[in-house]
């Protein structure tokens, strides 16, 4: 990149003084091929204060926090600039990067510790949780007994509100939950009482409930051992929750730092601005992804902001929409007057002892979308997957306009096939690599036999054309694309047929907030333009009011509140439903 | 519950075995011709050879014979060798021993061997010395083990140098052990053959644990590279590559019939091609069960590799 990008600076934090325990100045890092990806990087982190380094996938944010302990991942290598470490009770700083392989490791773990995104991945899983940490000890010598050190580990482990007993310390990584894990990894990062710690997404992969949790423990530690903490996310609302600072990163440069509320508040950075109208708020105040739908994934060149000068639909011309056809639903035939579109009435499922879903009752009419709220292991993708037929082990019935489909998707007819449309999580793995986006859309064309070769390439255009991507991707390739534009393209794969229910299951949660922002609002146009009911089934509280007219919260296996959404929200009828809101980060 | 996991896999192993052995009676009977005949030649009068089978108790019908000889292998009596008359399980014994040794010797070289290259081409990869192992590891991987030992034979002992010997030189009688150079062939093809594939598979293993983030995740935390590579990175690199050495040490078992013809080595491969030539049934029927039950005791070996390196498997709730 040619062009210098400045900081926007709101306060003077950063210039040198004594409360400052890491800084980066000017960081450059490259790719081994020479391809630079961060352009010269400076940042602070000041003792007992938190700094949100924010940005979207591939912005560096994660290079950034890794160089503060003098590690690049294979195919990066440093290319200059310094990061300076001033360690406890030592009045000369270290420079972490010109530090040879045996040095730099002395600080690793011990001065500059890190927790890794997924606890699951990153604990080793053949090695007793105990054992882990106890690891830290004894590589950094910890204390000067063997006995200081066993009580280390037992006192730390009490620290993150784990029980310290030797029976815990003995169990292997599988046998704790995923909030437990990452408490692990919380004490193994701070068993040696720290300076400075690196915070790469520690909260990605948790329900929020866990993710509460956690983050308690993360800022009652850093307090209580006084550690200068860099916290790695892309999420901002964990960010207001959690750090003093921020720092907001694009394509490898730091375009905005300060305060946490001077920055959000009072953004001065398009990208910044941008990122804070792309956040979904659970009080649902602001429309996120407006004119979203028409916006062409960026090319990665400039900065990408979204534009709202089309489309700017209310939500009265929504209801109004809808108001104006409400009978024609896409698939035509079989439309009966009272029954509603899609009907699952007692829907069951147990695997042996476990009831997966016990008794589920949920409607959906033309033009709706209802909202299934769950967390993990809540059954909220077993059940989005019986109702596509995916999963035949069920008990119950799924009615589509008044009629009983069969179980298996394989048994039901054509037509019925053709109704229920279901949309993948990850974009990255539900398109076929080896296929180009127009034969992939060409598949659920030829499955249900109709048309020529002309007609299912003009339904395929279509199709590309309503989610946004334009006719000239047909010839294009998974690998080529960016996570925002497979998703899209695998929305539009599911259009060809003209569905008239699109079960979409967490298609947002694998992207970027502002990638997400779009996608919701594309998928808010296409309600509108196709007249689709929509199951989206998420575990983000947040989007419900961006997206749904009806919310229902599926808890172990059964629905505990149902409505409208506002009135779900407003006068939630479950404890379960008043301590999931209460704890979404407040945005 | 390791307990129990192994015990339910030792009682799967009894009727594999078994069902292996209805399937090699059964084979034997349909081999073609007779014993009685093979034994007394051409011109044997029917009345000998009836007599014969009176006496080799072939006149019984097929499941009496199938179950005295099941019984017979509960107790260590493996019957009658039809063409030598004596008991098969001397006959079989010194073979055993001789192909135990290289088999063994085969498998302790290689199975280190092949671990240990291929944690270092995963540790230098893309470098030009595991692209040039890598393609030597193919190029023996694709080579039959008759050909491998043809070459060795035509360097070390024919061709090329005359130091080592082409074929085994041991009188019957005397332990194969006695003259230690007349096992290096035979053990080096062995060991060419087997070595290749638990390379590849090692470095392919190790590569994906060495990108995992618990690797990384240990790096971080300040722990040697050794360690790194021996505590986190191998035990998990272990489990997959357990099956593919029980895949081989049970080819061994097998494989060496051909190695053994080739170069005249006195061991259970020389004893199941004679045995074949001369209908000599019971032998056939001994090394087929033997053969067997290498394979099934090599295989749950490699499970309790698999459950030993996972503790998911070992204490799944």
């Amino acid at each position: 990149m040619t062009t210098e990008t400045t900081t926007v600076h709101h306060d003077d934090a950063n210039v040198p003084n004594e409360k400052i325990v890491l800084r980066v100045t000017d960081l450059k890092i490259a790719t081994t091929a020479g391809n630079e990806i961060l352009h010269g990087v400076n940042f602070a982190l000041s003792r007992g204060e938190i700094l949100g380094l924010v940005g979207e996938s591939g912005s560096g944010k994660t290079t950034a926090g890794l160089a503060c302990m003098g590690h690049f991942r294979e195919g990066l290598k440093f290319a200059s600039g310094s990061v300076s470490l001033w360690p406890r009770g030592d009045d000369t700083a270290v420079e972490v990067v010109e530090l040879d392989e045996v040095a730099v490791r002395s600080l690793r773990g011990s001065r500059i510790a890190y927790i890794p995104q997924d606890p699951a991945l990153s604990l080793n899983p053949a090695m007793r949780v105990g054992e882990q940490i106890r690891e830290v000890l004894d590589i950094h010598e910890f204390g000067k007994s063997e006995a200081e050190r066993t009580e280390r580990v037992a006192a730390v482990l009490v620290d993150v509100g784990l029980p310290g007993d030797k029976a815990y310390q003995k169990r292997w990584p599988h046998q704790l939950s995923g909030g437990q894990q990452q408490r692990i990894g919380i004490a193994m990062a701070f068993a040696m009482y720290p300076d400075v710690l690196i915070l790469d997404e520690p909260t990605t992969g948790l329900d929020v409930s866990t993710q509460a949790v956690v983050l308690d423990t993360i800022r009652q530690m850093t307090v209580a051992n006084n550690v200068a903490g860099l916290y790695i996310t892309h999420d901002l609302a964990v960010i207001k929750d959690i750090s003093d600072r921020v720092a907001v990163m694009l394509r490898g440069d730091l375009v905005e730092e300060g305060p946490v509320e001077s920055v959000l508040q009072d953004p001065q950075h398009e990208y910044t601005k941008m990122l804070m109208s792309a956040v979904p708020d659970l009080a649902g105040r602001k429309t996120i992804g407006e004119g979203a739908a028409a916006e062409p994934e960026p090319e990665s060149k400039a900065t990408h902001i979204l534009v709202s000068d089309k489309k700017s639909k209310s939500e009265d011309t929504n209801e109004s929409a809808r108001a104006q056809d409400p009978a024609d639903s896409a698939g035509g035939a079989a439309t009966s007057a009272s029954a509603p579109l899609l009907q699952v009435t007692d829907v069951a499922l147990a695997y042996g002892k476990a009831q997966i879903l016990d008794g589920i009752n949920l409607t959906l009419e033309p033009g709706d979308c209802t909202l299934l709220l769950g967390e993990s292991g809540s059954g909220k993708t077993t059940l989005s997957r019986c109702i596509a037929g995916l999963n035949d082990d069920y008990s119950g019935a799924v009615r589509l306009r008044g009629q009983e489909l069969a179980k298996s998707t394989r048994k039901r007819t054509n037509e019925q096939r053709v109704g229920i449309q279901y949309v993948f999580q990850s974009p990255f793995s539900s398109l076929n690599p080896r296929r180009s986006i127009g034969q992939s859309l060409t598949v659920p064309l030829e499955m249900s036999g109709e048309g020529t070769a002309a007609s299912r390439k003009a339904k395929v255009d279509e199709a590309l054309d309503s989610v946004r991507l334009g006719r000239s991707f047909y010839h294009r390739r998974p690998g080529d694309l960016s996570g925002g534009e497979r998703q899209r393209a695998a929305i539009a794969r599911a259009l060809v047929n003209q569905p008239s229910v699109l079960v979409c299951d967490e298609i947002t949660s694998a992207l970027d907030v502002s990638v997400q922002a779009s996608i919701v609002g594309l998928l808010r146009t296409l309600r509108e333009e196709h007249h689709l009911a929509m199951l989206f089934v998420t575990h983000n509280i947040a989007l419900s009011r961006h997206i749904a007219d009806n919310l229902a919260v599926l808890n172990k296996g059964t629905i505990v509140d149902y409505g409208p959404t506002a009135q779900v929200l407003e006068t939630p009828k479950h404890e379960y439903t008043r301590t999931l809101i209460a704890d979404v980060p407040k945005f | 519950m390791f307990g129990k996991v192994i015990g339910r896999r030792l009682i799967f192993s009894a009727f594999i075995l078994l069902a292996v052995s209805l399937l090699v009676f059964g084979a034997t009977l349909l081999l073609p011709g007779d014993a009685a005949r093979a034994i007394l030649g051409q011109q044997a009068t029917p009345e000998r050879i009836a007599a014969l089978n009176e006496q080799l108790g072939l006149n019984q019908p097929a499941w009496q014979r199938y179950f005295s000889w099941l019984g017979g292998l509960f107790v260590g009596d493996f019957g009658t060798s039809t063409a030598s008359g004596g008991s098969v399980a001397q006959l079989l014994g010194e073979r055993v021993g001789s192909s135990f040794i290289l088999m063994a010797a085969a498998a302790i070289i290689s199975v280190p061997l092949g671990i240990g290259l291929g944690v270092y081409q995963a540790l230098h990869r893309g470098g030009r010395r595991d692209q040039a192992m890598t393609g030597l590891s193919l190029v023996f991987a694709a080579m039959p083990e008759f050909v491998i030992g043809i070459g060795l034979i035509a360097i070390f002992a024919t061709s090329v140098f005359q130091i080592l010997p082409a074929v085994t030189l041991a009188p019957p009688g005397e332990p194969v052990w006695g003259r230690p150079e007349q096992l290096i062939l035979p053990t080096l093809t062995l060991i060419l053959v087997v070595t290749p594939y638990i390379v590849r598979m090692m470095r392919a293993t190790m590569i994906e644990v060495l990108d995992s983030g618990f690797v990384e995740m240990a790096r971080l935390k300040g722990v040697p590279e050794k360690r790194v590579i021996m505590r986190h990175a191998v035990p998990h690199a272990l489990g997959p590559v357990a099956q593919v050495v029980a895949i081989q040490l049970a080819w061994l078992a097998g494989g060496v019939v051909v190695v053994e013809f080739l170069f005249r080595y006195p061991g259970l491969g020389q004893a199941l091609i004679d045995a074949v030539t001369y209908r000599d049934v019971q032998v056939v029927q001994a090394i087929s069960m033997l053969v067997a039950a290498v394979y099934v005791v090599v295989n749950l070996a490699a499970d309790v590799v698999g459950i030993l390196t996972n503790p998911k498997l070992r204490s799944a709730a």
